[in-house]
């Protein structure tokens, strides 16, 4: 048997070995890639949410941490009761409360995500239509408040909606007015707020889509007669729709468990269920009513979660099968 | 088509009038000299003035500063390796659990993400001692986690418009998988990892949530300060503040975008 390694021409049976011993090297390091993020968003993400269902159904106690342990352990370490309380869950739907503030939070983030839409539309087209230098500007334009401080930004329509700001400022030199509206506070200006926080998310998935839509099919509308709203409305709406939808998901969800908008602008009466949870766990420290109202929120949001995946992963498929064809071509 | 074209330039434009208006006005009230927010009272530098004297802000903000530059790093290596993973390394049997894992937080309302995570510390420390109470570390591990998400879906659109040829070539080359990642796809990448580190670092920075929830007492970041300062009203000191951390995003953005087109210059010369 040849036992130089090196040579060109090694014998079979060496050849396969050192080829096993090779593959065996790449996979300990492929696991190592792949198990270090997994792990880490298993432990960080996923399991927490699991913490959070099992603490739901715990019963609320004073003790550090606020709430009774579930399994009951004796001396021995063996179980002794297991002390299940679906009381949490029964509370949410008897108390007419959490059922209005997960009402008005559906409401709100809905009719927030479509003025979202309708402000974010032309924006989106705006730039999808202007080519070169003019698309890079308002592009970043868009794109910039993504990387201020959200915090801030809301923080700055206090001064816009208060009773001496600008707005009333503004109103009453026009003379439109004769005394300062009441904006602030109100749920008037929590629309301002999530409107504006999350109109770059809407517009930027819409120009994504409208960038793709080939000129052409709008000029065939055209020839035949289409006019621009009928080729708007049957040949451009119907093409943007994936981005139509990608940005009412990204909008919706974060904005139905919002809490910084409706603590900053809202009004004591403005009922969101992000506030809700926020003063479950801080003012009232019950732990497990907090959970509980953390799992219910998550089941609502379920089906738009599910939504956003299979889009972007039948645009992962297009843009794999995309490739391929320009492979075979 | 004429009336269309222009229909659409006055809506768009009264979008990113909307868009720009409030962060305008915060700027120019930081400027303004009166105690009371709202009347003009002259251009002045006071309220600049204050906020240097002001400790608990600058306190706050190096905690933020710190937990931003650790979480953004950290963010930077685990994102990396989540993105090359989904989009390098075939099929595999998690591969559909790992994207969801790494596109849920991108929508998770933050108030969830806060509660689970500070129930999992809790429950972490009860049942190994691990972490001893929350503070700067445990800010750090919620932040990471929230981040590495944003660095994954950057890499990942950045792998996939990448030509896999000059990867290929490498490989028929003879180049070891880690010689591979480092030689040819790190560089090829690094663009996506700089904004993927800096989109981290804004986004740490920024966090009030996720941070009130899972920080312990006396470790405040700079959000948990100003929320507490604006909740009951505007306050001029924050106007600078937010004036001060604008301008240096919108500073920094512009040097980011003009060296990039420079570098893309280059390598299309080259």
């Amino acid at each position: 048997m040849s036992t130089s390694t090196g040579a060109a021409w090694v014998s079979g049976p060496t050849r396969r070995f050192a080829l096993l011993r090779h593959l065996r090297r790449i996979n300990w390091g492929r696991l190592a890639v792949m198990g270090v993020p997994t792990l880490w968003l298993a432990v960080f993400f996923f399991i927490p949410f699991l913490v959070v269902f099992k603490i739901s159904l715990s019963e609320t106690a004073i003790a550090v941490p606020p709430y009774a342990p579930i399994f009951e352990w004796d001396l021995d370490q063996t179980l002794v009761a297991i002390r299940v309380n679906f009381g949490n869950y029964l509370y949410l739907l008897e108390d007419a409360f959490y059922l209005d503030a997960y009402l008005s939070s559906v409401k709100i983030a809905a009719l927030s995500t479509l003025i979202t839409l309708v402000i974010g539309f032309p924006m989106a087209y705006l730039i999808a239509k202007s080519r070169g230098s003019r698309r890079t500007l308002l592009l970043s334009l868009v794109i910039l408040p993504f990387w201020t401080s959200f915090l801030l930004r809301v923080y700055a329509w206090m001064g816009i909606l208060q009773k001496h700001g600008v707005v009333n400022d503004l109103l009453l030199a026009l003379g439109l007015i004769d005394q300062p509206l009441i904006l602030l506070q109100t749920d008037f200006a929590v629309y301002v707020g999530i409107v504006y926080t999350y109109l770059p998310f809407m517009v930027l998935p819409l120009y994504t889509a409208l960038e793709k839509l080939d000129g052409t099919l709008l000029e065939a509308a055209a020839d035949l007669g289409a006019r621009p709203t009928q080729s708007f409305l049957l040949v451009t709406l119907p093409l943007a729709l994936p981005g139509v939808v990608a940005g009412c998901v990204l909008v919706f969800i974060p904005a139905v468990g919002e809490f910084v908008i409706p603590a900053l602008l809202g009004g004591s009466d403005t009922l969101m269920i992000g506030r809700v949870l926020w003063d479950e766990f801080f003012l009232n420290r019950d732990w497990p009513m907090a959970s509980a109202v953390a799992i219910v929120m998550l089941v609502v949001l379920v089906l738009p979660i599910m939504l956003i995946r299979h889009s972007s992963e039948k645009r992962a498929d297009q843009r794999a099968g995309h490739q391929h064809s320009d492979e075979v071509a | 088509m004429q009336r269309s074209s222009r229909f659409l330039t006055l809506t768009a434009g009264l979008g990113f009038l909307f868009l720009y208006a409030p962060i305008l006005s915060l700027i120019i009230y930081s400027f303004n000299q009166s105690k009371l927010v709202t009347v003009w009272g002259g251009w002045s530098l006071q309220w600049y003035g204050e906020l240097l004297h002001n400790d608990q802000i600058i306190d706050a903000a190096l905690v933020s500063l710190k937990i931003a530059f650790i979480s953004a790093t950290l963010a930077v290596i685990l994102g990396t390796l989540a993105g090359f993973v989904l989009t390098r390394m075939g099929r595999f049997r998690f591969k559909m659990i790992l994207s969801g894992w790494t596109t849920a937080p991108l929508v998770m309302p933050e108030v969830i993400t806060g509660l689970s995570l500070l129930l999992l510390f809790v429950a972490l420390e009860g049942a190994f001692g691990w972490p001893a109470g929350r503070g700067t570390g445990t800010v750090i591990i919620a932040h990471t986690t929230f981040c590495l998400a944003y660095v994954a879906v950057i890499v990942q659109s950045r792998l996939v418009s990448l030509d896999e040829t000059l990867e290929e070539a490498a490989m028929d080359l003879g180049a070891k998988p880690s010689s591979l990642f480092f030689l040819v796809t790190l560089p090829l990448i690094a663009p996506a990892i700089v904004s993927g580190w800096l989109l981290s670092f804004t986004l740490s920075l920024d966090d009030l949530v996720i941070a009130s929830f899972v920080s312990g007492p006396g470790n405040s970041t700079l959000p948990m300060v100003i929320f507490s300062k604006v909740r009951l009203g505007v306050s001029p000191e924050v106007n600078a503040l937010a004036t001060l951390m604008i301008l240096t995003v919108a500073i920094g953005v512009v040097i980011a975008v003009w060296q990039m087109r420079r570098q893309e210059r280059v390598n299309r010369v080259v």
